[in-house]
């Protein structure tokens, strides 16, 4: 369904941040791309929703093709209008105007009221707590119910590809598995596939069919899920758990300090 | 009482029109985040497009507006199309700066036109003459009061309910999210300017049918902008309930405090900035501005 071939991305003609990245997302599978801060997660998603061009950043090698054609030098409306739906790091609600107003917003391109009007509950159904809130201003809301109202703004557009930046961030741990088992129940029940960034590895692995880890905007790592839950790096570095899959003791950080093997 | 009430009623079909140009400005800042110097000079524009068709060409007032409304639409589109799409991912300054150089086109372009000098076309508005006891409404000042009245209301329910005018109140929030809904932002962008160019033209056709046309009468977008910043610069509301307040203002400061001036005169212009500036220090976001809403 998506296939990103060697991107390379620069912003402003001499900031290189992605230096060939490839990877690929199948229908309906969840796809989680991870890595630390500035490993070029982020810019990776708004490459493929053209949203890289709205500020100064441009893909300046390879190609992303999506059903088929090739998107990467089409404009962000033309891109969401195909069928790809990001959800933007930090929630990003539409402040002033009410949750149902944020909704409809992303409808906007949708001709059927009929089946608007049926996605909304749909979206409602998922979130229940949104639904609570419908007539209210939508920058009040806390943080969960504003991650939820992005998530199911997301779904309006009736997409076939959701991009999801980061959805845990700042969340409580309850609050984190709660979206994360929403987002499992959009994948299976309505056939979204799902390109998820994150740092929070443990939860994404724990939902996703494949995973890449990016570093320094090269990916590094990549296979099935279940086989990156067990590689003893990602163990180390990205769940903050030890070989022998205890909780890691901060009191043998010094002594020993682990190399990981993909930079050998 | 009655003297009151007279300047109440007439200062309220002025406000109606400050109102109609502030909308102008709101909406402009509302989508670029920039203050559109030459909302007046399309008030001007308007002026003369009304003489135009009132006076040169005969016209009936309704195809007149119909003419010069059709004439603001191109015009609007041709101004983004031309000089702001271009601008689009630039700095607010440069809007503002472009918008500079359009009034300083508008206003040699209007000279070029119909030349320098002053054109009255009082009386060819139609008077109708309204009494509520002792009290008249002024009689040219009528139509302007319902065109304004129904022009304010096509463009509440716009914003209101439809999906323009939502995408319109979205793309104010945030550009980046609206593209990532499918929303083209240049066609939001356009919409807007087109709005803009037909608020300012019909004001200017009212103001024209009351006290004629002449290039300087763009500085009525100065006194719009005192009413943008008293409504605060992102509620249409609060630049209707501005502008009709400072219509009513100015007409009791002539009536009243005039006469009391040795010059006999001049406080009308400066009393409603008086004003405004004592309402701003108390309350930045004018009367009715968006408070930016912050999580704690």
């Amino acid at each position: 369904m998506l296939q990103v071939n060697n991107i390379e991305v620069t912003y402003m003609n001499i900031i290189q941040v992605l230096r060939g990245v490839s990877l690929e997302v199948g229908d309906g599978k969840i796809v989680a791309l991870l890595g630390a801060n500035g490993a070029g997660k982020t810019s990776t998603l708004k490459a493929i929703s053209g949203l890289l061009k709205t500020e100064e950043g441009e893909v300046t090698g390879g190609s992303i093709n999506f059903d088929g054609k090739r998107i990467d030098r089409f404009s962000a409306a033309d891109i969401a209008a195909m069928g790809i739906s990001q959800v933007m790091e930090g929630r990003r609600v539409l402040g002033h105007l009410s949750v149902e107003e944020n909704l409809l917003v992303f409808a906007h391109n949708r001709k059927d009221r009929k089946e608007v009007k049926n996605d909304m509950e749909m979206v409602f159904e998922y979130f229940p707590k949104v639904k609570a809130l419908r007539r209210q201003m939508s920058g009040y809301l806390s943080g969960g119910e504003q991650q939820m109202l992005v998530i199911g703004r997301a779904l309006m557009a009736s997409p076939k590809l959701m991009l999801l930046d980061e959805p845990s961030l700042g969340l409580a741990p309850l609050l984190v598995q709660e979206i994360y088992e929403i987002i499992q129940r959009i994948n299976a029940e309505q056939k979204k596939a799902i390109l998820l960034v994150e740092q929070n590895a443990v939860a994404a692995l724990g939902i996703a069919d494949y995973g890449y880890v990016m570093e320094n905007g090269r990916v590094v790592l990549s296979g099935p899920a279940g086989m990156l839950r067990d590689n003893e790096d990602i163990r180390e570095f990205y769940m903050g758990l030890s070989a022998v899959g205890s909780q890691k003791s901060y009191r043998e950080v010094k002594h020993y300090r682990r190399r990981k093997r993909w930079l050998a | 009482m009655t003297f009151f009430l007279q300047l109440i009623v007439s200062g309220f079909s002025l406000g109606m029109v400050y109102a109609l140009i502030a909308i102008g400005f709101v909406i402009i800042l509302k989508c670029s985040k920039a203050f559109n110097i030459a909302q007046g000079h399309f008030v001007m524009i308007g002026g003369y497009l009304g003489f135009t068709f009132l006076v040169t060409f005969h016209l009936p007032v309704w195809a007149s507006l119909l003419a010069a409304i059709a004439v603001a639409i191109v015009m609007g589109l041709l101004i983004e199309r031309l000089t702001l799409r271009p601008l689009i991912g630039q700095p607010v300054l440069a809007v503002i700066m472009m918008t500079i150089a359009l009034a300083t086109v508008f206003e040699g372009l209007a000279t070029l036109i119909w030349g320098g000098e002053y054109k009255a076309y009082h009386g060819v508005l139609p008077t109708i003459t309204l009494r509520i006891g002792e009290i008249s409404v002024p009689p040219e000042m009528l139509i302007g009061i319902m065109v304004s009245v129904v022009t304010v209301a096509i463009l509440m329910l716009l914003f209101r309910y439809t999906k323009s005018g939502l995408a319109m109140r979205a793309t104010a929030e945030d550009e980046q999210v609206v593209q990532s809904a499918g929303i083209r932002v240049t066609t939001v962008y356009a919409l807007s300017w087109v709005i803009a160019c037909v608020v300012g033209v019909i004001s200017g056709i009212i103001l024209g049918g009351v006290s004629g046309v002449m290039v300087g009468m763009s500085q009525v977008g100065l006194k719009a902008f005192a009413v943008v910043l008293l409504g605060g610069v992102n509620s249409i509301g609060g630049a209707i309930i501005a502008g009709i307040t400072l219509g009513m203002l100015e007409n009791i400061a002539a009536g009243y405090l005039d006469p009391l001036l040795p010059a006999g005169g001049g406080l009308a212009n400066i009393f409603p900035f008086i004003v405004i500036i004592i309402v701003l220090v108390f309350r930045p976001h004018g009367l009715f501005g968006l408070v930016e809403i912050e999580r704690i």
